[in-house]
Protein backbone atom coordinates (compact mmCIF):
# COMPACT_ATOMS: atom_id res chain seq x y z
CA UNK A 1 0.00 0.00 0.00
CA UNK A 2 1.19 3.51 -0.62
CA UNK A 3 2.46 5.60 2.28
CA UNK A 4 3.59 9.15 2.64
CA UNK A 5 6.84 8.05 4.32
CA UNK A 6 9.00 4.97 3.92
CA UNK A 7 7.93 3.69 7.37
CA UNK A 8 4.15 3.72 7.72
CA UNK A 9 2.70 5.16 10.91
CA UNK A 10 0.63 1.99 11.27
CA UNK A 11 1.47 -1.26 9.56
CA UNK A 12 -0.68 -4.36 10.03
CA UNK A 13 0.36 -7.70 8.55
CA UNK A 14 -1.37 -11.07 8.60
CA UNK A 15 -3.68 -10.11 11.46
CA UNK A 16 -5.91 -12.94 12.66
CA UNK A 17 -8.55 -12.73 15.34
CA UNK A 18 -11.39 -15.12 16.05
CA UNK A 19 -14.15 -15.40 18.63
CA UNK A 20 -14.89 -19.04 19.24
CA UNK A 21 -15.25 -20.63 15.82
CA UNK A 22 -15.93 -17.34 14.07
CA UNK A 23 -12.86 -16.04 12.25
CA UNK A 24 -13.32 -12.26 12.24
CA UNK A 25 -9.94 -11.13 10.94
CA UNK A 26 -8.24 -13.57 8.60
CA UNK A 27 -4.73 -12.48 7.68
CA UNK A 28 -5.55 -8.79 7.30
CA UNK A 29 -2.89 -6.46 5.82
CA UNK A 30 -3.18 -2.68 5.94
CA UNK A 31 -0.90 0.36 6.19
CA UNK A 32 -1.61 3.93 7.19
CA UNK A 33 0.88 6.66 6.41
CA UNK A 34 1.95 9.48 8.70
CA UNK A 35 -0.63 12.29 8.68
CA UNK A 36 -2.95 10.26 6.47
CA UNK A 37 -6.69 9.88 7.02
CA UNK A 38 -7.60 6.27 6.33
CA UNK A 39 -11.20 5.13 6.39
CA UNK A 40 -12.03 1.43 6.65
CA UNK A 41 -15.48 0.65 5.31
CA UNK A 42 -17.45 -2.56 5.52
CA UNK A 43 -20.78 -3.95 6.58
CA UNK A 44 -21.91 -4.41 10.17
CA UNK A 45 -20.17 -7.30 11.87
CA UNK A 46 -17.25 -7.52 9.44
CA UNK A 47 -14.68 -6.80 12.14
CA UNK A 48 -13.91 -3.11 11.66
CA UNK A 49 -14.10 -2.39 15.39
CA UNK A 50 -12.11 -5.56 16.11
CA UNK A 51 -9.32 -4.27 13.86
CA UNK A 52 -9.14 -0.97 15.75
CA UNK A 53 -9.31 -2.70 19.14
CA UNK A 54 -6.44 -4.98 18.11
CA UNK A 55 -4.32 -1.97 17.11
CA UNK A 56 -5.15 -0.27 20.45
CA UNK A 57 -4.29 -3.45 22.36
CA UNK A 58 -7.80 -3.84 23.76
CA UNK A 59 -8.01 -7.22 22.00
CA UNK A 60 -5.15 -9.65 21.52
CA UNK A 61 -4.80 -11.11 18.01
CA UNK A 62 -3.98 -14.80 17.58
CA UNK A 63 -1.48 -14.12 14.83
CA UNK A 64 0.02 -11.29 12.83
CA UNK A 65 2.01 -8.15 13.35
CA UNK A 66 0.99 -4.59 14.25
CA UNK A 67 3.75 -2.01 13.95
CA UNK A 68 3.48 1.59 15.09
CA UNK A 69 6.30 3.80 13.74
CA UNK A 70 8.01 0.59 12.72
CA UNK A 71 8.00 -0.94 16.23
CA UNK A 72 6.15 -4.18 16.93
CA UNK A 73 3.31 -3.75 19.41
CA UNK A 74 1.78 -7.23 19.60
CA UNK A 75 2.67 -8.82 22.92
CA UNK A 76 4.00 -5.60 24.46
CA UNK A 77 4.38 -5.72 28.26
CA UNK A 78 1.83 -3.75 30.28
CA UNK A 79 4.06 -0.74 31.04
CA UNK A 80 5.20 -0.39 27.44
CA UNK A 81 1.59 -0.70 26.28
CA UNK A 82 0.58 2.15 28.64
CA UNK A 83 3.34 4.33 27.16
CA UNK A 84 2.26 3.43 23.64
CA UNK A 85 -1.37 4.33 24.40
CA UNK A 86 -0.27 7.93 24.98
CA UNK A 87 0.16 8.16 21.20
CA UNK A 88 -3.50 7.25 20.64
CA UNK A 89 -6.84 8.96 20.91
CA UNK A 90 -10.14 7.22 20.34
CA UNK A 91 -13.66 8.36 19.57
CA UNK A 92 -16.01 5.53 20.48
CA UNK A 93 -19.19 4.75 18.59
CA UNK A 94 -21.40 5.42 21.62
CA UNK A 95 -19.11 8.25 22.81
CA UNK A 96 -18.29 6.28 26.01
CA UNK A 97 -18.26 9.40 28.15
CA UNK A 98 -17.91 8.86 31.90
CA UNK A 99 -21.31 9.68 33.36
CA UNK A 100 -19.88 10.16 36.85
CA UNK A 101 -17.91 13.19 35.63
CA UNK A 102 -18.92 16.50 34.10
CA UNK A 103 -18.00 17.57 30.58
CA UNK A 104 -14.64 19.22 31.20
CA UNK A 105 -13.55 16.44 33.56
CA UNK A 106 -14.30 13.96 30.78
CA UNK A 107 -12.21 15.91 28.29
CA UNK A 108 -9.37 16.39 30.78
CA UNK A 109 -9.47 12.82 32.09
CA UNK A 110 -6.51 11.48 30.10
CA UNK A 111 -4.42 14.53 30.99
CA UNK A 112 -5.13 14.34 34.74
CA UNK A 113 -5.26 10.58 35.33
CA UNK A 114 -3.11 9.28 32.49
CA UNK A 115 -0.42 11.96 32.41
CA UNK A 116 -0.52 13.39 35.93
CA UNK A 117 -1.27 16.97 34.84
CA UNK A 118 -2.58 19.42 37.49
CA UNK A 119 -6.34 19.93 37.28
CA UNK A 120 -6.28 23.73 36.59
CA UNK A 121 -3.88 23.30 33.65
CA UNK A 122 -5.87 20.32 32.33
CA UNK A 123 -9.08 22.34 32.65
CA UNK A 124 -7.61 25.11 30.48
CA UNK A 125 -6.73 22.60 27.77
CA UNK A 126 -10.14 20.94 28.08
CA UNK A 127 -11.93 24.30 27.61
CA UNK A 128 -9.76 25.05 24.56
CA UNK A 129 -10.55 21.65 23.05
CA UNK A 130 -14.25 22.12 23.75
CA UNK A 131 -14.08 25.50 22.02
CA UNK A 132 -12.40 23.88 19.01
CA UNK A 133 -15.40 21.53 18.63
CA UNK A 134 -17.83 24.42 19.00
CA UNK A 135 -18.82 24.06 22.66
CA UNK A 136 -18.63 27.03 25.01
CA UNK A 137 -17.51 27.08 28.64
CA UNK A 138 -21.16 27.02 29.79
CA UNK A 139 -21.30 23.38 28.67
CA UNK A 140 -18.21 22.39 30.63
CA UNK A 141 -19.99 21.94 33.95
CA UNK A 142 -22.92 19.91 32.59
CA UNK A 143 -23.24 16.20 33.24
CA UNK A 144 -22.89 14.07 30.12
CA UNK A 145 -26.45 12.74 30.56
CA UNK A 146 -27.70 16.30 30.00
CA UNK A 147 -26.19 16.46 26.50
CA UNK A 148 -27.81 15.56 23.18
CA UNK A 149 -26.27 12.80 21.03
CA UNK A 150 -24.52 15.31 18.80
CA UNK A 151 -23.08 17.22 21.75
CA UNK A 152 -21.89 13.97 23.30
CA UNK A 153 -20.04 13.17 20.06
CA UNK A 154 -18.42 16.59 20.14
CA UNK A 155 -17.32 16.14 23.75
CA UNK A 156 -16.00 12.68 22.90
CA UNK A 157 -14.12 14.19 19.96
CA UNK A 158 -12.65 16.88 22.25
CA UNK A 159 -11.59 14.14 24.67
CA UNK A 160 -10.02 12.08 21.88
CA UNK A 161 -7.82 14.99 20.77
CA UNK A 162 -7.26 16.58 24.20
CA UNK A 163 -3.74 15.20 24.64
CA UNK A 164 -2.79 15.95 21.00
CA UNK A 165 -2.32 12.27 20.13
CA UNK A 166 -0.29 11.17 17.12
CA UNK A 167 -3.00 8.77 15.96
CA UNK A 168 -6.76 9.16 16.42
CA UNK A 169 -9.26 6.37 15.82
CA UNK A 170 -12.86 7.19 14.98
CA UNK A 171 -15.36 4.36 15.43
CA UNK A 172 -18.55 5.07 13.48
CA UNK A 173 -18.32 8.82 14.22
CA UNK A 174 -21.64 9.70 12.58
CA UNK A 175 -23.80 6.72 13.51
CA UNK A 176 -27.08 7.73 15.10
CA UNK A 177 -26.79 11.40 14.18
CA UNK A 178 -29.07 13.39 11.91
CA UNK A 179 -27.48 14.33 8.53
CA UNK A 180 -26.72 17.90 9.56
CA UNK A 181 -25.08 16.95 12.84
CA UNK A 182 -23.23 14.15 11.03
CA UNK A 183 -21.82 16.73 8.63
CA UNK A 184 -20.84 18.97 11.54
CA UNK A 185 -18.96 16.05 13.11
CA UNK A 186 -17.31 15.23 9.77
CA UNK A 187 -16.17 18.84 9.42
CA UNK A 188 -14.80 18.80 12.95
CA UNK A 189 -12.90 15.58 12.30
CA UNK A 190 -11.38 16.98 9.10
CA UNK A 191 -10.51 20.23 10.89
CA UNK A 192 -9.00 18.50 13.90
CA UNK A 193 -7.01 16.06 11.80
CA UNK A 194 -5.71 18.70 9.40
CA UNK A 195 -4.96 21.30 12.10
CA UNK A 196 -2.99 18.95 14.34
CA UNK A 197 -1.56 16.96 11.44
CA UNK A 198 -2.48 13.76 13.16
CA UNK A 199 -2.88 10.33 11.60
CA UNK A 200 -6.51 9.24 11.55
CA UNK A 201 -8.07 5.83 11.16
CA UNK A 202 -11.85 5.85 10.92
CA UNK A 203 -14.24 2.97 10.57
CA UNK A 204 -17.67 3.56 9.18
CA UNK A 205 -20.34 2.27 6.86
CA UNK A 206 -21.53 5.82 6.18
CA UNK A 207 -20.24 6.58 2.67
CA UNK A 208 -21.01 10.30 2.92
CA UNK A 209 -18.79 10.47 5.97
CA UNK A 210 -16.10 8.29 4.37
CA UNK A 211 -15.92 10.45 1.26
CA UNK A 212 -15.60 13.59 3.35
CA UNK A 213 -12.96 12.57 5.88
CA UNK A 214 -10.83 10.04 3.97
CA UNK A 215 -7.60 10.49 2.06
CA UNK A 216 -7.73 6.80 1.35
CA UNK A 217 -10.43 4.15 1.74
CA UNK A 218 -10.04 0.42 2.42
CA UNK A 219 -12.85 -2.08 2.24
CA UNK A 220 -12.98 -4.93 4.77
CA UNK A 221 -14.84 -8.12 3.93
CA UNK A 222 -14.55 -11.59 5.44
CA UNK A 223 -11.56 -10.64 7.55
CA UNK A 224 -9.45 -9.19 4.74
CA UNK A 225 -9.00 -5.93 2.89
CA UNK A 226 -10.61 -6.61 -0.49
CA UNK A 227 -9.88 -3.18 -1.96
CA UNK A 228 -8.02 0.00 -1.04
CA UNK A 229 -7.25 3.20 -2.87
CA UNK A 230 -7.59 6.97 -2.91
CA UNK A 231 -11.02 8.34 -2.07
CA UNK A 232 -11.40 9.71 -5.60
CA UNK A 233 -11.13 6.16 -7.01
CA UNK A 234 -13.94 4.64 -4.97
CA UNK A 235 -16.59 5.20 -7.65
CA UNK A 236 -14.60 3.40 -10.35
CA UNK A 237 -12.81 0.81 -8.27
CA UNK A 238 -13.83 -2.05 -10.53
CA UNK A 239 -14.31 -4.13 -7.41
CA UNK A 240 -17.72 -5.85 -7.15
CA UNK A 241 -17.66 -5.78 -3.32
CA UNK A 242 -17.00 -2.04 -3.25
CA UNK A 243 -19.58 -1.35 -5.94
CA UNK A 244 -22.26 -3.29 -4.08
CA UNK A 245 -21.39 -1.61 -0.80
CA UNK A 246 -21.24 2.01 -1.94
CA UNK A 247 -24.47 1.66 -3.93
CA UNK A 248 -26.19 -0.17 -1.07
CA UNK A 249 -27.43 -3.06 -3.21
CA UNK A 250 -28.85 -6.19 -1.60
CA UNK A 251 -27.70 -8.32 -4.56
CA UNK A 252 -24.03 -8.97 -5.11
CA UNK A 253 -21.07 -10.91 -3.80
CA UNK A 254 -21.45 -9.60 -0.22
CA UNK A 255 -23.52 -11.93 1.91
CA UNK A 256 -25.01 -10.21 4.93
CA UNK A 257 -23.86 -11.53 8.30
CA UNK A 258 -26.53 -12.02 10.90
CA UNK A 259 -24.34 -12.06 14.02
CA UNK A 260 -22.07 -9.19 15.04
CA UNK A 261 -18.34 -9.83 15.32
CA UNK B 1 -23.51 -42.98 32.65
CA UNK B 2 -20.62 -41.62 30.60
CA UNK B 3 -22.67 -38.53 29.87
CA UNK B 4 -23.16 -37.97 33.60
CA UNK B 5 -19.41 -38.11 34.29
CA UNK B 6 -18.75 -35.83 31.32
CA UNK B 7 -21.21 -33.27 32.72
CA UNK B 8 -19.65 -33.45 36.19
CA UNK B 9 -16.19 -33.14 34.69
CA UNK B 10 -17.18 -30.16 32.56
CA UNK B 11 -18.73 -28.42 35.57
CA UNK B 12 -15.61 -29.08 37.62
CA UNK B 13 -13.34 -27.73 34.87
CA UNK B 14 -15.53 -24.61 34.56
CA UNK B 15 -15.30 -24.14 38.32
CA UNK B 16 -11.50 -24.41 38.23
CA UNK B 17 -11.23 -22.02 35.27
CA UNK B 18 -13.49 -19.45 36.97
CA UNK B 19 -11.56 -19.73 40.23
CA UNK B 20 -8.31 -19.22 38.32
CA UNK B 21 -9.68 -16.18 36.48
CA UNK B 22 -10.99 -14.70 39.72
CA UNK B 23 -7.65 -15.22 41.49
CA UNK B 24 -5.79 -13.68 38.56
CA UNK B 25 -8.19 -10.73 38.51
CA UNK B 26 -7.73 -10.15 42.25
CA UNK B 27 -3.96 -10.55 42.06
CA UNK B 28 -3.54 -8.20 39.10
CA UNK B 29 -5.76 -5.60 40.77
CA UNK B 30 -3.90 -5.77 44.09
CA UNK B 31 -0.55 -5.59 42.28
CA UNK B 32 -1.44 -2.10 41.03
CA UNK B 33 -1.36 -0.89 44.67
CA UNK B 34 2.45 -1.04 44.69
CA UNK B 35 3.23 1.21 41.72
CA UNK B 36 2.14 4.79 40.93
CA UNK B 37 -0.09 6.49 39.99
CA UNK B 38 -2.20 6.25 43.15
CA UNK B 39 -5.75 7.55 43.39
CA UNK B 40 -6.38 8.41 47.08
CA UNK B 41 -9.34 10.64 46.19
CA UNK B 42 -11.07 7.79 44.37
CA UNK B 43 -10.44 5.44 47.32
CA UNK B 44 -11.90 8.00 49.73
CA UNK B 45 -15.00 8.40 47.54
CA UNK B 46 -15.48 4.65 47.50
CA UNK B 47 -15.07 4.48 51.28
CA UNK B 48 -17.86 7.00 51.66
CA UNK B 49 -20.02 5.15 49.13
CA UNK B 50 -19.44 1.68 50.61
CA UNK B 51 -19.11 2.57 54.29
CA UNK B 52 -20.97 5.75 55.14
CA UNK B 53 -23.99 5.15 52.92
CA UNK B 54 -24.36 1.58 54.24
CA UNK B 55 -24.63 2.81 57.84
CA UNK B 56 -28.45 3.15 57.95
CA UNK B 57 -29.19 -0.32 56.58
CA UNK B 58 -26.47 -2.01 58.65
CA UNK B 59 -27.48 -0.10 61.80
CA UNK B 60 -31.14 -1.02 61.39
CA UNK B 61 -30.45 -4.71 60.84
CA UNK B 62 -28.01 -4.73 63.77
CA UNK B 63 -30.44 -3.21 66.26
CA UNK B 64 -33.22 -5.63 65.33
CA UNK B 65 -30.83 -8.57 65.34
CA UNK B 66 -29.71 -7.71 68.88
CA UNK B 67 -33.30 -7.26 70.02
CA UNK B 68 -34.52 -10.54 68.52
CA UNK B 69 -31.47 -12.37 69.85
CA UNK B 70 -32.15 -11.15 73.40
CA UNK B 71 -35.79 -12.17 73.15
CA UNK B 72 -35.06 -15.60 71.68
CA UNK B 73 -32.24 -16.36 74.11
CA UNK B 74 -34.44 -15.39 77.03
CA UNK B 75 -37.37 -17.61 75.99
CA UNK B 76 -35.00 -20.49 75.29
CA UNK B 77 -32.79 -20.16 78.35
CA UNK B 78 -35.70 -19.65 80.73
CA UNK B 79 -36.62 -23.31 80.11
CA UNK B 80 -33.60 -24.37 82.13
CA UNK B 81 -33.31 -21.27 84.36
CA UNK B 82 -30.31 -19.79 82.55
CA UNK B 83 -31.78 -16.33 81.89
CA UNK B 84 -28.67 -14.73 83.39
CA UNK B 85 -26.65 -15.79 80.31
CA UNK B 86 -28.73 -13.68 77.91
CA UNK B 87 -26.39 -10.65 77.94
CA UNK B 88 -23.33 -12.84 77.36
CA UNK B 89 -25.00 -14.79 74.56
CA UNK B 90 -26.07 -11.57 72.87
CA UNK B 91 -22.64 -9.93 72.97
CA UNK B 92 -20.77 -13.07 71.88
CA UNK B 93 -23.21 -13.87 69.08
CA UNK B 94 -23.20 -10.32 67.81
CA UNK B 95 -19.44 -9.70 67.92
CA UNK B 96 -18.31 -13.12 66.73
CA UNK B 97 -20.98 -13.99 64.22
CA UNK B 98 -24.09 -11.96 63.58
CA UNK B 99 -22.46 -8.52 63.36
CA UNK B 100 -19.99 -9.43 60.61
CA UNK B 101 -22.22 -11.91 58.74
CA UNK B 102 -25.38 -9.81 58.67
CA UNK B 103 -23.41 -6.65 57.84
CA UNK B 104 -21.56 -8.56 55.12
CA UNK B 105 -24.78 -9.87 53.60
CA UNK B 106 -26.47 -6.45 53.74
CA UNK B 107 -23.46 -4.78 52.14
CA UNK B 108 -23.34 -7.55 49.51
CA UNK B 109 -26.94 -6.70 48.62
CA UNK B 110 -26.48 -2.96 48.64
CA UNK B 111 -22.90 -2.36 47.56
CA UNK B 112 -22.03 -5.55 45.63
CA UNK B 113 -25.01 -5.03 43.38
CA UNK B 114 -24.21 -1.34 42.88
CA UNK B 115 -20.57 -2.05 42.03
CA UNK B 116 -21.50 -4.77 39.53
CA UNK B 117 -24.15 -2.58 37.91
CA UNK B 118 -21.87 0.45 37.65
CA UNK B 119 -18.82 -1.38 36.30
CA UNK B 120 -21.02 -3.61 34.12
CA UNK B 121 -22.64 -0.55 32.54
CA UNK B 122 -19.19 0.94 32.00
CA UNK B 123 -18.15 -2.29 30.28
CA UNK B 124 -21.10 -2.53 27.89
CA UNK B 125 -20.91 1.18 27.00
CA UNK B 126 -17.16 0.99 26.21
CA UNK B 127 -16.26 3.25 29.14
CA UNK B 128 -13.71 0.71 30.41
CA UNK B 129 -12.06 0.57 26.97
CA UNK B 130 -12.14 4.38 26.98
CA UNK B 131 -10.24 4.38 30.29
CA UNK B 132 -7.56 2.20 28.72
CA UNK B 133 -7.22 4.45 25.69
CA UNK B 134 -6.81 7.40 28.06
CA UNK B 135 -3.73 5.71 29.57
CA UNK B 136 -5.61 4.76 32.73
CA UNK B 137 -5.48 1.17 33.95
CA UNK B 138 -9.10 0.16 34.75
CA UNK B 139 -7.91 -2.29 37.41
CA UNK B 140 -6.01 0.50 39.14
CA UNK B 141 -8.73 3.14 38.74
CA UNK B 142 -11.93 1.11 39.13
CA UNK B 143 -11.15 -2.14 40.94
CA UNK B 144 -8.38 -1.43 43.44
CA UNK B 145 -10.14 1.55 45.14
CA UNK B 146 -13.26 -0.57 45.65
CA UNK B 147 -11.29 -3.52 47.04
CA UNK B 148 -9.40 -1.28 49.47
CA UNK B 149 -12.54 0.59 50.47
CA UNK B 150 -14.32 -2.72 51.14
CA UNK B 151 -11.47 -4.04 53.30
CA UNK B 152 -11.13 -0.79 55.26
CA UNK B 153 -14.78 0.18 55.78
CA UNK B 154 -16.42 -3.18 56.54
CA UNK B 155 -14.58 -3.57 59.89
CA UNK B 156 -15.64 0.00 60.81
CA UNK B 157 -19.22 -0.81 59.85
CA UNK B 158 -19.14 -4.05 61.82
CA UNK B 159 -17.73 -2.32 64.91
CA UNK B 160 -20.65 0.09 64.78
CA UNK B 161 -23.05 -2.80 64.07
CA UNK B 162 -21.64 -4.64 67.12
CA UNK B 163 -22.30 -1.65 69.38
CA UNK B 164 -25.80 -1.10 67.99
CA UNK B 165 -26.62 -4.82 68.16
CA UNK B 166 -25.55 -5.08 71.79
CA UNK B 167 -27.52 -1.91 72.51
CA UNK B 168 -30.60 -3.53 70.90
CA UNK B 169 -30.18 -6.51 73.19
CA UNK B 170 -29.79 -4.17 76.15
CA UNK B 171 -33.02 -2.35 75.27
CA UNK B 172 -35.04 -5.55 75.15
CA UNK B 173 -33.25 -7.04 78.17
CA UNK B 174 -33.78 -4.03 80.41
CA UNK B 175 -37.08 -2.54 79.22
CA UNK B 176 -38.98 -5.66 78.15
CA UNK B 177 -37.49 -8.56 80.06
CA UNK B 178 -36.86 -6.62 83.26
CA UNK B 179 -33.11 -7.15 83.69
CA UNK B 180 -31.25 -4.84 86.03
CA UNK B 181 -29.31 -2.44 83.75
CA UNK B 182 -26.05 -2.76 85.69
CA UNK B 183 -26.35 -6.55 85.82
CA UNK B 184 -27.01 -6.70 82.09
CA UNK B 185 -23.95 -4.56 81.35
CA UNK B 186 -21.85 -6.68 83.71
CA UNK B 187 -23.03 -9.80 81.89
CA UNK B 188 -22.08 -8.14 78.61
CA UNK B 189 -18.52 -7.20 79.59
CA UNK B 190 -17.66 -10.09 81.90
CA UNK B 191 -17.14 -12.79 79.30
CA UNK B 192 -16.22 -10.66 76.31
CA UNK B 193 -12.64 -11.28 75.20
CA UNK B 194 -10.47 -9.39 72.76
CA UNK B 195 -10.44 -12.39 70.41
CA UNK B 196 -14.25 -12.23 70.11
CA UNK B 197 -14.02 -8.72 68.70
CA UNK B 198 -10.89 -9.34 66.65
CA UNK B 199 -12.30 -12.44 64.96
CA UNK B 200 -15.41 -10.48 63.99
CA UNK B 201 -13.35 -7.63 62.57
CA UNK B 202 -11.08 -10.00 60.62
CA UNK B 203 -14.20 -11.60 59.17
CA UNK B 204 -15.51 -8.15 58.29
CA UNK B 205 -12.33 -7.23 56.40
CA UNK B 206 -12.46 -10.50 54.44
CA UNK B 207 -16.18 -10.06 53.72
CA UNK B 208 -15.52 -6.50 52.53
CA UNK B 209 -12.91 -7.84 50.12
CA UNK B 210 -15.27 -10.57 48.89
CA UNK B 211 -18.18 -8.18 48.30
CA UNK B 212 -16.04 -5.67 46.39
CA UNK B 213 -14.19 -8.38 44.45
CA UNK B 214 -17.33 -10.19 43.31
CA UNK B 215 -19.02 -6.91 42.33
CA UNK B 216 -15.98 -5.77 40.36
CA UNK B 217 -15.30 -9.18 38.76
CA UNK B 218 -18.87 -9.76 37.63
CA UNK B 219 -19.28 -6.19 36.39
CA UNK B 220 -15.91 -6.19 34.62
CA UNK B 221 -16.76 -9.35 32.70
CA UNK B 222 -20.38 -8.57 31.94
CA UNK B 223 -21.47 -8.78 28.31
CA UNK B 224 -24.61 -8.39 26.28
CA UNK B 225 -26.17 -5.05 27.17
CA UNK B 226 -28.76 -4.43 29.87
CA UNK B 227 -29.52 -8.12 30.29
CA UNK B 228 -25.82 -8.87 30.80
CA UNK B 229 -25.52 -6.15 33.42
CA UNK B 230 -28.58 -7.51 35.22
CA UNK B 231 -27.07 -11.00 35.18
CA UNK B 232 -23.76 -9.68 36.49
CA UNK B 233 -25.54 -7.89 39.33
CA UNK B 234 -27.39 -11.04 40.36
CA UNK B 235 -24.25 -13.16 40.16
CA UNK B 236 -22.31 -10.61 42.21
CA UNK B 237 -24.82 -10.68 45.08
CA UNK B 238 -25.39 -14.44 45.04
CA UNK B 239 -21.72 -15.40 44.76
CA UNK B 240 -20.67 -12.86 47.42
CA UNK B 241 -23.39 -14.11 49.81
CA UNK B 242 -22.41 -17.76 49.37
CA UNK B 243 -18.70 -16.97 49.72
CA UNK B 244 -19.37 -14.94 52.88
CA UNK B 245 -21.12 -17.91 54.52
CA UNK B 246 -18.42 -20.34 53.37
CA UNK B 247 -15.51 -18.15 54.47
CA UNK B 248 -17.33 -17.40 57.74
CA UNK B 249 -17.13 -21.08 58.62
CA UNK B 250 -13.45 -21.31 57.66
CA UNK B 251 -12.45 -18.25 59.72
CA UNK B 252 -14.54 -19.39 62.68
CA UNK B 253 -12.85 -22.80 62.50
CA UNK B 254 -9.44 -21.15 62.31
CA UNK B 255 -10.08 -18.91 65.33
CA UNK B 256 -12.11 -21.08 67.66
CA UNK B 257 -11.73 -24.78 66.93
CA UNK B 258 -9.27 -26.11 69.47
Amino acid sequence: MSTTHSVPKISVRGLCKSFGRKQVLDGLDIDCGRGESLVVIGGSGTGKSVLVKCILGLLHPEAGSIRIDGAETVGLPRAARERLLQKFGMLFQGSALFDSLNVWENVAFGLVRGRGMERPAAREIALARLASVGLGPEVSLLRTAELSGGMQKRVALARAIAAAPEIVFFDEPTTGLDPIMADVINDLIVKCVREVGTTAVSITHDMVSARKIADRIAMLYEGRIVWHGPTADIDHSGNPYVDQFIHGRADGPIKMQVRAA
Amino acid sequence: MLRFFAAVGAAFLTFLATTGRLALFAGMSLATAFTPPFYPGVILRQMVSIGYFSLPVVGLTAVFTGMVLALQSYTGFSRFSAEGAVATVVVLSVTRELGPVISGLMVAGRVGAAIAAEIGTMRVTDQIDALTTLSTDPLRYLVLPRLLAGVITLPMLVLIADIIGVFGGYLVGVYKLGFNPQAYLNGTWQHLETMDLVSGLVKAAVFGFIVALMGCYQGYHSRGGAQGVGRATTHAVVSASILILLVDYLITAAFFSR
